[in-house]
């Protein structure tokens, strides 16, 4: 044995001779786990996409804001059955597209569900960055202008939820509540 | 010309290295740009926290947003950065024995990040850039202000290339010989993601500028894509300066060891590789990506980047653990933590620093930057819960522990009002894992990160929070006092330290006078030999085993309970 491998050093000090030594048991064991759990931290991501209901996949796509806007309306015009605190009250079929505005501070416009309905909820901005935060559930999706973000979604209970916005948005970003109802 | 040489060296009196004054100027001066910023980002602290705590409410919308973005910037960049900068120099031509290459280059760049620096703070201060410091487009600053980040931007990455340039030197003059310590090491790890970091930067901040003059499109979703290569790279740059920190600590204040070269040098390889691919997991619930691109790119190629921080995890305080049983500390598992020196800020930061980190930034970090979870958890305030234990009660506490011994040993001062200096670190440490663990407790509730208003008391719907909320926020609203108090509590030694200490002499060395970290009373042996080494080398870390697997252990339970919490919301796909 040489006489480095019999001394040891702390990290302040430049390395002498090679370095490269075989790894003491204590680190090897170590190592090994925290190699099996990051494969499994990895694993479990796919096996959600397999197994579990909750993914941010999405249908993605590129959209101006001035169209994003104009289909908004007409979802708006077609499915308005109410209006609540000045905003229309929209009731879209069970598997419809349903088409969520953010806009400068507003979330437009109020969506009335089914429970246990599927539907496809799009969300875009008409201006900047927005963040969608449905409460008290707490499911939260950014929302970028230019780009529909197209997620299925299956409420399972029902009640009366918001829409908070959580991402910056300027002066009147704590003024930004939407409203979300949903009946048996 | 041999005289001449010698007065740009002195010798120091503690390590016996050779420092040169370029570069001991060039820290110092860093040094106090950085607790400047930090004093800066210290005082908004204590506005927002005053704001966000409903039951205060301080600050007037505008204000709040306007503090918020000063506090992101002067902390996470300014503060980081230039205290990165005083690292790069020490780590480099002190360490390594050598001259300090090119000073005039090295004073330009940093008046090119001073400059900089002045310009953002200005723009943010007059209310031109009402942004935080993201700015996500298209929210708009004043041109000025991206022209300042870039300058900083491009000073330090001068710094980072004359650091290379020290090693360059170092070794053609041979002021060193065989390898670059382990600390050296880091820092050069830290240099290297510093530079692909700042070419993200450029990427960035180059088109965000034109397009704030008007001569150019920018999309939102690029922007954002290229912000978080830079903004979360720059978090890499942290972690491998941080963990350089840790080895440096553990040496100065216990003689803590390097356990196996191979293993912390490889490490330190796999933060560089996987560092570019950190952006994905800003924007794991984002239109624009899809789901292949986001498991990859999240996992870091599956999670290798983790693995390093769990490997120097166990190093650090498997090194610290082995310096003192090699010092004699050998009694049962823990007789060498028992046995520390508590009350020695330098060591108490780092141990605070690597628990923080590990345990409460770690932990959260890894869980809510999976794909899916971050569903439950994107822009509530679990995020600024998780980062405030990476960034500040990691980072920016292993920095505020090498300050005490960079006070001795760079300014050669006495560390002014020692015994708060004592508590400095508990204060600190303890105020931001108390908020940090309130701010994540918060956002499981759903409240928002980045909100003037909690109560929502302006909106059309009104927001009922769980009732749990409003205490947390009490504990919340301590914890933060604390913590900006413990911060502000640094700044003051340091700045007192500095301008009004008293001289570090070999006498008051010699009379064990206050302001004298343990490490520096005596410096601890850098290295043992003998037969002794090899029984202990034999024996290893059996308390450092036991605390990593506790690590582990918390870490697979706060991982499943996430899951299990996000499998009971809507489906969602
Ligand atoms: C001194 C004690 C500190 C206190 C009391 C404190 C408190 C806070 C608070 C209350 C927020 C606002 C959270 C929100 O509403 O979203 C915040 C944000 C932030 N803090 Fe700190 N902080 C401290 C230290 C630090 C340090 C040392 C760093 C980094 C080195 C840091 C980096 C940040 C960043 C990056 C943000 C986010 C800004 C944004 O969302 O735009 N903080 N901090
Ligand atoms: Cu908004
Ligand atoms: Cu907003």
């Amino acid at each position: 044995m040489s006489e480095s491998d019999k001394s040891m050093h702390s990290g302040l000090l430049a390395v002498e001779g090679v370095w490269w030594k075989a790894i003491p048991k204590q680190e090897k064991l170590w190592i090994t786990i925290a190699f099996i759990w990051c494969l499994i931290l990895f694993a479990m991501m796919p096996l959600w996409h397999m197994r579990g209901g909750q993914n941010p996949s999405g249908i993605r796509a590129k959209v101006t804001p001035a169209e994003y806007v104009e289909r908004v309306e007409r979802f708006v015009e077609d499915y308005k059955v109410g209006e609540d605190n000045g905003f229309p009250v929209v009731e879209p079929p069970a598997g419809a597209h349903i088409y969520l505005l953010a806009r400068m501070w507003q979330w437009y416009p109020v969506l009335k569900l089914k429970k246990n309905t599927k539907y496809i909820l799009h969300l875009s901005s008409a201006d900047i960055n927005h963040g969608f935060s449905l409460f008290p559930l707490n499911l939260n999706f950014q929302v970028v202008p230019g780009y529909d973000y197209g997620l299925k979604v299956e409420p399972n209970q029902s009640g009366d939820f918001r829409i908070i916005c959580n991402e910056f948005c300027g002066i009147g970003h704590h003024t930004m509540v939407g409203k979300v109802i949903v009946i048996d | 010309m041999i005289q001449t040489l010698q007065a740009k060296f002195r010798t120091c009196s503690v390590t016996g290295l050779k420092v040169n004054r370029d570069s001991e100027l060039l820290i110092k001066a860093n040094a106090v740009i950085a607790v400047v910023c930090l004093l800066v980002g210290a005082l908004a602290a204590f506005g927002l926290v005053l704001t966000r705590w409903q039951a205060i409410h301080l600050l007037p919308a505008d204000w709040f947003y306007r503090f918020l973005t000063l506090h992101g910037l002067n902390m996470l960049i300014f503060f980081i950065i230039f205290f990165e900068m005083a690292v790069l120099y020490f780590a480099g031509p002190v360490l390594l024995n050598s001259r300090q290459p090119a000073p005039k280059i090295a004073w330009a760049s940093f008046g090119l990040m001073v400059i900089g620096m002045l310009l953002v703070n200005t723009m943010v201060l007059t209310g031109n850039a009402d942004v935080l410091f993201t700015s996500y487009p298209p929210l708009r600053a004043h041109p000025v202000y991206y022209l300042g980040i870039i300058l900083f931007a491009v000073g330090a990455l001068v710094v980072t290339g004359l650091f290379f340039a020290s090693l360059v030197v170092a070794k053609r003059e041979k002021s060193y010989s065989g390898s670059i310590p382990l600390v050296s090491f880091g820092a050069l790890t830290a240099a290297i993601i510093a530079a692909i970091t700042l070419v993200h930067g450029a990427m960035t901040y180059i088109p965000t500028f034109l397009w704030s003059l008007g001569y150019m499109e920018l999309d939102p979703q690029v922007y954002r894509l290229l912000f978080w290569a830079l903004g979360h790279s720059s978090q890499q740059i942290n972690v491998a300066a941080m963990v350089a920190l840790w080895y440096f600590l553990g040496a100065v204040t216990v003689g803590g060891v390097v356990l196996n070269e191979k293993v912390s040098r490889t490490a330190f390889i796999l933060y560089i590789l996987f560092i570019s691919m950190a952006s994905a997991h800003h924007l794991l619930v984002d239109p624009g990506f899809g789901p292949a691109w986001k498991v990859w790119n999240t996992s870091y190629a599956m999670y290798l980047a983790v693995l390093a921080s769990m490997v120097h995890g166990f190093t650090v305080p498997g090194g610290i653990e082995m310096g003192l049983r090699l010092r004699g500390y050998t009694q049962g598992f823990f007789g060498w933590l028992r046995k520390a020196p508590w009350g020695d800020p330098g060591f108490s930061g780092l141990m605070l620093s690597l628990v923080i980190f590990g345990f409460l930034g770690g932990i959260t970090g890894v869980t809510i930057g999976t794909e899916q979870i971050n569903i439950i958890v994107h822009n509530t305030m679990r995020l600024p819960g998780h980062f405030h234990a990476t960034v500040a009660g990691g980072t920016a506490l292993s920095f505020m522990a090498a300050t005490y011994y960079i006070l001795p040993l760079i300014f050669q001062k006495r560390v002014s009002f020692w015994p708060l200096a004592k508590i400095q670190p508990y204060l600190f440490g303890g105020g931001i894992t108390t908020m940090a663990m309130a701010m994540i407790y918060m956002g499981i509730f759903g409240v928002p990160r980045r909100l003037w208003d909690t109560s929502f008391s302006n909106a059309p719907f009104s927001v009922e929070f769980h009732p749990v909320v409003w205490v947390t926020q009490t504990i919340f609203g301590i914890g933060g006092l604390l913590a900006a108090t413990g911060a502000l509590v640094f700044v003051i030694i340091a700045v007192a330290t500095v301008f009004f200490g008293k001289p570090l002499t070999p006498e008051s060395i010699a009379k064990s006078a206050s302001g004298i970290p343990q490490g520096i009373l005596k410096l601890p042996p850098q290295i043992y030999s003998g037969s002794e080494v090899q029984n202990v080398h034999e024996r290893g870390a059996k308390g450092t085993v036991i605390l990593v697997f506790i690590f582990l252990g918390c870490f697979v339970l706060y991982y499943f309970v996430n899951w299990k919490i996000l499998s009971f919301v809507w489906k969602v796909g």
